[in-house]
């Protein structure tokens, strides 16, 4: 008796989701319209520009040093690192050296600005994977630590409009010293408490282990930077490639991941922070006395040319550059992105997975919105 | 991906957690206690003092966003400007401070307070004598170091928390 | 042949504590502990829902609440008042019947669990002698006022959840059953008055594997963390309970809660042996251990992340039910042969319960899949 089978396959249909610009898990405002297959997403599509402020053409409205408010206002979570990118791109175009006391502060002012960056990052990472805001908290009591030596220096909390061209604002009070000696020696040990907690927590290693995996061909082609490229094995840090300000002076390690996964991301980022914490150390001990702020006029007026200048932000390379005709104003400023070309990777990692992990590969590559739209 | 090490990760993370219980937690009850902000706040308002404004205008140059107008009468007798009105719009202001740091004859100073919200979009824009530094509108040490030595010592977590790890 | 003689075992105890004999016979005892278990179940929820968050604020080195009454004791209350005033809204396209039907389906059968939990030597609403056949019976109902909640609310993400629920819901009652067949075998009688007389050891000694199954289980089948992917607001919206508000949304949270108290009783019950304690009054001591056992839910909340839908089926099927089934197997052999040396039985129970997990973990154990192609 012949038995007659069919194949039995059950019909679906691809639907579109759409992660509206509202959302508790997309870090701002961000749109992704997304093609699920029940739980597999298919494809995105992403949607940005909802926060565009028109940055790069208030520049030409401002004066050199009247920009230096709004660069704050791009990367807001590290406003250091902004600031630090802009007056070297002006002391380029200007020809303007800046004093050596200057430049440690500027290196310490950034580094610190790393630490509370990446806690951040790891932060809101852990919160997307689903621990309830405790892993959130901790970072966030350390990165208090960091405000408060940042309120005590420039004034506020999160838009610090600190460097100037030439140098930084002021010098720092004297409570300053004594307060970062007594972080330098905490932190070490709370970065501990994070790896307690966190690195070999079996739930997060089922969770971001092997998920997302970016490889290291493809990230060199999208011209990913940051702890994204890093986490893929490639030792690329501008830093050590191509180093700016005073850091061919200070000896740290490059940490690099193995796969390219959320995992890695994560632990590059928890290892910059104690390389971060040496450079400090390192800086505070030999910090010269002197000037801290070269001689340069209110309104700068650079010779007429461009110049294009690049540092190691906590998120990548952010560039700016510049081009002046002779005015106090400049007349085109561009600022290269990180955020935005990091994204760009975003739809080639993340098809084939589920819509968990889209949140959490999303939430690794770390992204601000305000420099994704200026 | 496998489940690796059989659980003993969770409960070292468990072992964090409950030793995170026991401590003191890091709050401040607000409004009950306030923490002293920083010697150079720049806080929510501008301070002008009257005597030593020239009307020279470069806090208004300098300002990114134009939030300073400035109205002028020459003095021929004495050689000077008389400042008629000097007109801050609060709201536009960022405090950036940088109208602080232009001024040459250091006449003007941020405020040292930061709650001083209004209810009216009118009386954010404020004007001469409303500018003047008095008990409720006290000057802060942005660019002042002489005002910053008389303010009290800002309040700092590492040393407020330090508890072994 | 049971591990503890049932016989001897009563007349001894029956002594020590005589349960309370109404005059009005049956029907005042019914109407007694009726009302007495109403009123006990809305109380533990506001404690337990007090004492989650007070942890879970101490935890994570902030102060829960504290505003409401002396150390914050009426928050719940003032809960309970925010949401009695707000409007009730019913989407258009819902299913009326159905949309009103869920939350009283769902809240039901965790009111009925309580009628079988003993408080005192025979102080039960009903003294069945299948008591933890009924309960495994009654929890399961509620997934069915779940899956009304999500097809009547006309919604598909709404959907998605509780299709996402029942999925959870259905895998994890298999190891729980049969982690509680293991108890079983050990007393030799199904009703839970008889299993807490037969606790002299507790059970947790002497299932270890047992208490850990249960626990993951039930945790799994109440919807916390780390399984609440249900409701996991970091994700799609809110999940099954999404289109509700009012006191029906009321009612769903209060179903959270009631289950979570009601695992923590039959865990007492089961495992902790019960109302048994030497200086306090029992009904004291079974409180305390509730309260215990549901701290321990609160712990494992604020520390873990959230596993995958994927993951959650493969921890169940691969991992949970064959370690329940060898569990099983070796009790019984234990109950055979060794009844008479129950620590030789706590020690064997250890050191295979030991084994196992690492054993299962490293070799047979893959969770969830990886990337599919599209």
């Amino acid at each position: 008796m012949a038995i007659e089978t069919r194949e039995f396959t059950l019909k679906t249909e691809p639907f579109m989701l759409n992660f509206g610009p509202v959302h508790p898990s997309t870090h701002g405002v961000y749109r992704m319209r997304t093609t699920l297959d029940g739980e597999v997403v298919l494809d995105i599509e992403p949607v940005f520009g909802y926060l565009h402020r028109g940055i790069e053409k208030l520049a030409e409205q401002r004066t050199f040093t009247g920009f230096i408010p709004l660069t704050d206002r791009l990367d807001y979570i590290s406003s250091m690192s902004n600031n630090m990118a802009y007056c070297m791109a002006v002391e380029k175009l200007a020809g303007i050296t800046v004093p050596e006391r200057a430049e440690h502060i500027r290196v310490i002012l950034a580094e610190l600005q790393r630490i509370a960056n990446h806690l951040i990052a790891n932060g809101s990472f852990l919160n997307d994977c689903g621990a309830y805001f405790t892993p959130f908290l901790y970072m966030f009591r350390e990165r208090e630590k960091i405000l408060d030596l940042f309120e005590m220096v420039s004034g506020q909390r999160l838009t610090y409009n600190f460097m100037r061209i030439g140098g930084v604002s002021q010098d720092f009070p004297e409570e300053f010293m004594p307060a970062l000696r007594i972080f330098l020696n905490q932190m070490p040990r709370f970065i501990d408490e994070y790896d307690r907690l966190l690195k070999e927590n079996e739930i997060l290693l089922a969770r971001s282990r092997g998920v997302g995996i970016l490889t290291q061909k493809a990230a060199v082609n999208c011209s990913i930077s940051g702890p994204v490229l890093r986490s893929t094995g490639y030792q690329w840090d501008l830093r050590r490639a191509d180093p700016y300000s005073i850091y061919d002076r200070f000896e740290f390690d490059i940490p690099v991941g193995i796969q390219g996964d959320c995992y890695d991301r994560f632990r590059v980022r928890m290892e910059e922070m104690r390389q971060s914490l040496r450079i400090i150390e390192q800086a505070v001990k030999d910090l010269p006395q002197g000037a801290v702020r070269a001689e340069v006029p209110h309104l700068v007026r650079p010779p007429v040319g461009e110049a294009y200048s690049h540092i190691e932000s906590p998120k990548g390379e952010l560039g700016f550059y510049l081009v002046s005709d002779g005015s106090i104003a400049p007349y085109r400023c561009h600022v290269r992105p990180t955020s935005l070309i990091n994204l760009t990777a975003l739809r080639e990692m993340v098809r084939g997975w589920k819509v968990a992990d889209l949140i959490l590969i999303f939430g690794s590559i770390d992204i601000c919105l305000g420099e994704v739209d200026r | 991906m496998k489940f690796e090490r059989f659980g003993l990760g969770i409960i070292k993370g468990l072992t964090v957690t409950i030793k995170n219980n026991l401590r003191h937690p890091t709050v401040a009850q607000y409004p009950e206690q306030r923490l002293n902000t920083s010697r150079r706040i720049r806080g929510n308002e501008l301070i002008w003092s009257r005597e030593r404004c020239t009307g020279c205008g470069t806090c208004a140059k300098t300002c990114p966003q134009g939030a300073i107008e400035i109205v002028t009468s020459t003095n021929l007798a004495e050689n000077k400007y008389v400042v008629e009105m000097y007109r801050v719009d609060t709201g536009y202001c960022i405090q950036c401070g940088l109208c602080v740091e232009a001024c040459p004859y250091d006449a003007l100073f941020m405020g040292y307070s930061y709650e001083r919200a209004k209810y009216r979009r009118e009386e954010l824009v404020q004007a001469d004598d409303m500018l003047l530094e008095s008990k409720e509108r006290p000057a802060s040490g942005y660019f002042h170091p002489e005002i910053a030595q008389k303010l009290p010592r800002q309040t700092l977590l590492v040393e407020r928390i330090n508890e072994e790890r | 042949m049971a591990l503890v003689d049932l016989m001897e075992v009563n007349t001894r105890l029956y002594q020590q504590a005589v349960p309370p004999d109404w005059p009005g016979g049956f029907w005042w005892h019914w109407l007694f502990f009726a009302v007495v278990l109403i009123i006990f179940i809305l109380i533990m929820v506001m404690a337990v829902i007090y004492i989650e968050r007070r942890a879970m604020g101490r935890m994570q080195s902030r102060l829960g609440p504290n505003r409401t009454g002396p150390f914050g004791i009426l928050q719940p209350v003032a809960d309970a008042i925010k949401v009695l005033l707000k409007e009730n809204i019913v989407p258009v396209n819902a299913d009326k019947v159905v949309h009103w039907l869920a939350p009283v389906i769902a809240f039901v059968p965790a009111l009925m669990i309580f009628a079988v939990v003993p408080f005192q030597n025979g102080a039960l609403l009903a003294d069945l002698n299948i008591g933890i056949l009924y309960v495994v019976a009654i929890s399961s109902v509620s997934t069915i006022g779940v899956f009304m909640a999500g097809w009547g609310s006309s919604n598909k993400y709404s959907l998605l959840g509780a299709m996402r629920n029942v999925a959870a819901v259905v895998s994890y009652e298999i190891p729980l059953v049969l982690a509680i067949v293991g108890i079983v075998l050990l007393t030799g009688s199904l009703s839970m008055n008889q299993i807490v007389l037969a606790q002299d050891i507790p059970f947790v000694l002497l299932q270890p594997l047992g208490f850990l199954l249960f626990f993951t289980a039930g945790c799994a089948e109440i919807n916390r963390s780390p399984f609440d992917l249900m409701e996991a607001d970091s994700e799609l919206t809110a999940g099954f309970h999404t289109e509700y508000s009012g006191m029906k949304f009321a009612m769903f949270y209060l179903v959270e809660y009631a289950e979570a108290v009601a695992i923590a009783a039959i865990i007492t019950t089961l495992f902790l042996s019960g109302w048994r304690g030497p200086a306090l009054p029992p009904w004291l001591w079974f409180i305390i251990k509730v309260i215990i056992v549901f701290f321990l839910m609160v712990w494992t909340r604020t520390t873990l992340p959230r596993v995958r839908i994927d993951q959650l089926m493969s921890l169940a099927w691969k991992f949970l039910l064959p370690l329940a089934v060898i569990n099983l197997v070796i009790t019984a052999i234990e109950v055979l042969f060794l009844s008479a040396l129950p620590w030789l039985i706590i020690i064997v129970n250890f050191a295979v319960a030991a084994v196992l997990v690492v054993m299962w973990s490293k070799l047979f154990f893959k969770l969830g899949w990886g990337r599919l192609e599209v």
